[in-house]
């Protein structure tokens, strides 16, 4: 479990890797949340690509980050999530919350909903 | 029916432990050639059970987990993870979906939600003051089925 981080203009972009539970959770949190306030970003992005495992400690940070977004009157949102971790985020209700391959800003761009997630086209 | 084979795990509530236990489960239940969505579902739900015996069993205390893992001649895996502590007061308001007695760890309440849908079977049976027990039940289906 390792998390990188990096600023794009008012948006930070999270790459998790590894295994997300209760034993990595807490400095991952503490790392998303430190770059987060330290920028004054108000958009965050959490990358899953190099993501193996995640169990409901995961869906704890993932709730935590979104409800941190909110307060902070940003947003946040997933990418590349794969579908053996997705079935578990759908299972919390995280897709009623629209924030799973949510399209991804470039460059400052706005994406609009619905649209491709060009990330996850970049990669495959 | 008898088990075709039986695996015993004890280890220390650490929370570093997650990863190897589930891991080691894992690796027993190999030998029933599962796919990988189903080896993925139950590293999953052993995930959530020894998760809970170190965050919520062994609160503030550090105790021994204990699991025995039996494989049927049917394809049949069961999963009995244990711990000596705590207990559960209330056992079907425990397994609710959001219910959590620690929320100020993040925790989502999802654990008992996320094992209900990975495995076919899940019991629970717990004592307060002694301890907690979850047996979780899957069969692995065999390949191109
Ligand atoms: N082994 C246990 N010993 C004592 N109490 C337990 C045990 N397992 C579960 N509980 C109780 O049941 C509640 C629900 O467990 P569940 O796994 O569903 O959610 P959680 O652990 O609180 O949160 P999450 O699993 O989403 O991080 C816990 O908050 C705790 O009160
Ligand atoms: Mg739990």
């Amino acid at each position: 479990m390792a998390v990188e981080t990096e600023l794009l203009a008012g948006l930070v972009i999270a790459r998790l890797s590894g295994d997300i539970d209760h034993h990595g959770a807490k400095p991952l949190r503490e790392a998303i949340d430190g770059a987060v306030i330290a920028s004054g970003a108000r958009e965050l992005e959490l990358d899953f690509r190099d993501v193996s495992f995640m169990d409901s400690s995961g869906i704890g940070l993932v709730m935590g980050r979104y409800r941190l977004m909110q307060e902070l009157g940003g947003q946040m949102w997933l990418v590349n999530v794969a579908a053996h971790l997705k079935k578990v985020m759908i299972l919390a209700g995280l897709d009623r919350l629209s924030i799973l391959d949510k399209p991804i800003r470039r460059d400052g761009k706005e994406g609009k909903p619905g649209e491709p997630n060009q990330y996850h086209e970049a990669a495959i | 029916m008898n088990p075709i084979n039986t695996m015993k795990l004890q280890f220390e509530g650490r929370s570093v432990n997650e990863a190897f236990s589930r891991t080691a489960v894992a690796a027993f239940v190999t030998q029933t050639d599962p796919t990988i969505e189903e080896l993925s579902d139950i590293k999953t739900a052993v995930s959530e059970a020894v998760t809970n015996c170190i965050v919520h069993g062994y609160r503030d205390t550090l105790g021994t987990v204990y699991i025995t893992a039996n494989l049927y001649p049917d394809s049949r895996i069961t999963i009995k993870i244990r711990d000596k502590g705590r207990g559960i007061p209330d056992i079907k308001k425990a397994m609710e979906p959001m219910f959590t007695t620690a929320p100020e760890e993040e925790r989502a309440g999802l654990g008992f939600a996320v094992m209900q849908t990975l495995m076919d079977k899940v019991k629970v049976t717990s004592k307060e003051g002694k301890g907690t027990t979850v047996t979780l039940e899957r069969s692995i289906r065999s390949k191109g089925e």
